[in-house]
């Protein structure tokens, strides 16, 4: 299979097809994935924690499982036959990725260790290169630690500063208060699509555009947007767009991190090692083309493929029809949770997806999670690794239920129960 | 099998309701803060000491049910008690907490021993051990900040 590496638009993928959505058959879905069928402490299994990992479907772990047994061999070594396979194999997976963001080459897709990798390898290898004393960088008020450190530390390395736009009472991004700090120092933005912590997800082509009539670059961390929002990167016109595999129903271990070419040109070399050169001698080095350039030593091959298969079923299924099931779920389960006395929702934005932060009064995180456990239902307690924004609703922690198109009423039922005995217990 | 009753037990459940010593103390001479970071909860422990003597003790701060009332049962253990014994205390509770205590030494723990099924779920070990790590450090030396990682 070949692939343009000029500016070609790619032929749309199926699932991008406007059409309307028939309604997911939710029971057929979790004959896919093995790992719901199990019992948890006695209960059936509610696992309502998606958007720290999702469930992986059986056709991802076939594809790793047929990897090691039949197929494993190294990639862009070999003259032998498994080595060719597992190079084509490979290649073909960054093309699938490509046409899942809309992507314009295959060129722009970097295979990373997940949205953390893919972050810093953009903090070192573009700010850390072109920023300097004075120079700003804007994130907001609702990103999740993995964009927030990685801006201190190149700030650190460059003497860039980091400023943050506010969010407010609902949750939802400043936008006048992130215009006026876009200024003539900022040189570089990095924003979340869709916050872990709240689930609200921001207007990012919007953002995008103000930077951009400013020609400052923007990140767009899309951890969580890539399994629940169709995301197309020409449309939205970002510069870079990271995610991961293992929260899009692949392996973790594994994340693809996009670039507009024309920088991932100008950047120099996150990682030096095998595959990642044009030609080596004991004075110095040129490097290979895009996107190998990026990509230093024997990559994840497995997980790659995995990624491949969990896109695969993803498109079988359409991310429109997903959305629309998962938006059904989170309006079912907010007005469920909200109807209990004393509970109140962290992140009340107009435009949310996936994920119901809430705290229940008098009562800890913690203990909400682990009597929720007890009924065999998985939440996430805790700072969800966005302590700012926990310090900006004045709560330690809070209870998360994340969910995901395989997730059922019934199953919001089984929360909602755990909850009540929970405030039974504890309230 | 870890129940939730070995966890939740009506002891903890009426000290998480009622925290007893649940104050600050103006004439403190020793003040420690505890942090548990995976879970950004904080406490604060302070103690009047007399000699060698815990002539008070009191607790402030944010935790799960097990964290504050490991806190609260603490505070009425150690109360009036002396150093040493205070610090025989504490690592008696730290090998029930862990599941590495005789069952024979259980019983000298009085109260505290309802804390005996925490062992069975290793992610709240650290929930009850919070206050009695600020404890120690406040026995130790004053003024330090202690955390449980």
């Amino acid at each position: 299979m070949t692939f343009p590496v000029v500016a070609l638009p790619l032929p749309p993928p199926a699932s991008r097809v406007p059409g309307p959505a028939a309604p997911l058959d939710v029971q057929r879905i979790r004959e896919d994935f093995p790992i719901l069928h199990q019992r948890i402490r006695g209960k059936r299994l509610v696992y309502l924690d998606n958007a720290a990992t999702s469930q992986k479907p059986q056709t991802v772990i076939d594809a790793i499982t047929r990897f090691y047994t039949v197929e494993n061999a190294n990639i862009h070594r070999g003259v032998h036959y498994l080595s060719e396979q597992a190079t084509a194999a490979y290649d073909q997976a960054r093309e699938k990725i490509a046409r899942f963001l809309n992507a314009r080459s295959s060129a722009e897709i970097i295979f990373t260790r997940g949205t953390t990798d893919g972050i810093n390898l953009v903090a070192q290898s573009y700010a850390r290169t072109f920023l300097k004393t004075g120079d700003e960088i804007l994130i907001t008020g609702m990103e999740h630690h993995s964009n927030i450190v990685p801006w201190q530390l190149v700030c650190e390395q460059t003497g860039a500063v980091l400023r943050a736009a506010p969010i407010t009472d609902a949750g939802e991004l400043d936008i006048e208060a992130f215009e006026r700090l876009l200024t003539d120092r900022t040189r570089f933005v990095a924003v979340v699509h869709l916050s872990n912590a709240l689930g609200t997800i921001n207007p990012v082509k919007r953002l995008i555009e103000l930077a951009h009539a400013r020609g400052i670059p923007v990140l767009v961390d899309g951890a969580q947007s890539a399994p629940h929002l169709q995301v197309d990167v020409q449309e939205l016109d970002c510069d870079f767009f990271a995610f991961s595999g293992h929260k899009l129903y692949g392996p973790t271990g594994v994340g693809v991190l996009y670039g507009r070419q024309s920088l991932l040109e100008r950047m120099p070399p996150y990682q030096g090692g095998g595959d990642m050169i044009m030609t080596v001698t004991l004075e110095r080095s040129t490097w290979a083309p895009l996107p190998a350039k990026f990509e230093a030593g024997t990559p994840m091959i497995a997980q790659v493929l995995g990624l491949g298969a969990a896109l695969d079923y993803v498109s079988s299924i359409g991310l429109e029809r997903i959305a629309a099931w998962e938006h059904q779920l989170l309006t079912f389960a907010t007005e469920r949770v909200v109807g209990i006395d004393g509970i109140q929702v962290i992140g009340t934005a107009r435009n949310k997806a996936s994920v119901l932060s809430f705290v229940m009064e008098g009562v800890h995180p913690h203990d909400v999670g682990t009597i929720l456990d007890d009924e065999g239902v998985a939440i996430r307690a805790g700072h969800h690794c966005a302590q700012p924004v926990m310090q900006r609703f004045g709560v330690p922690a809070t209870a998360r239920a994340s969910f995901a198109f395989y997730n059922t009423l019934e199953e919001i039922d089984s929360l909602v129960n755990g909850l009540l005995r929970v405030k039974k217990m504890l309230a | 099998m870890a129940t939730l009753n070995a966890l939740y037990q009506e002891l903890i459940l009426d000290h998480n309701r009622a925290p007893r010593n649940y104050r600050s103390m103006d004439n403190a001479n020793r003040r420690v803060e505890g942090h548990n970071p995976l879970c950004g909860d904080r406490l604060t422990v302070w103690l009047r000491m007399e000699g060698d003597l815990i002539e008070d003790v009191a607790f402030q701060g944010s935790g799960c049910a097990i964290s504050r009332a490991s806190a609260s049962l603490m505070t009425t253990a150690v109360k009036g008690k002396a150093r040493p014994d205070v610090e025989a205390l504490v690592d008696r509770f730290h090998r029930l907490v862990t599941g590495s205590l005789d069952p024979a030494e259980t019983e000298l723990l009085g109260k505290l021993a309802v804390f005996s099924g925490i062992s069975q779920f290793p992610v709240r070990v650290k929930c009850a051990s919070l206050s009695w790590h600020a404890l120690k450090a406040a026995l130790e030396r004053p003024d330090a900040v202690v955390s449980t990682e």
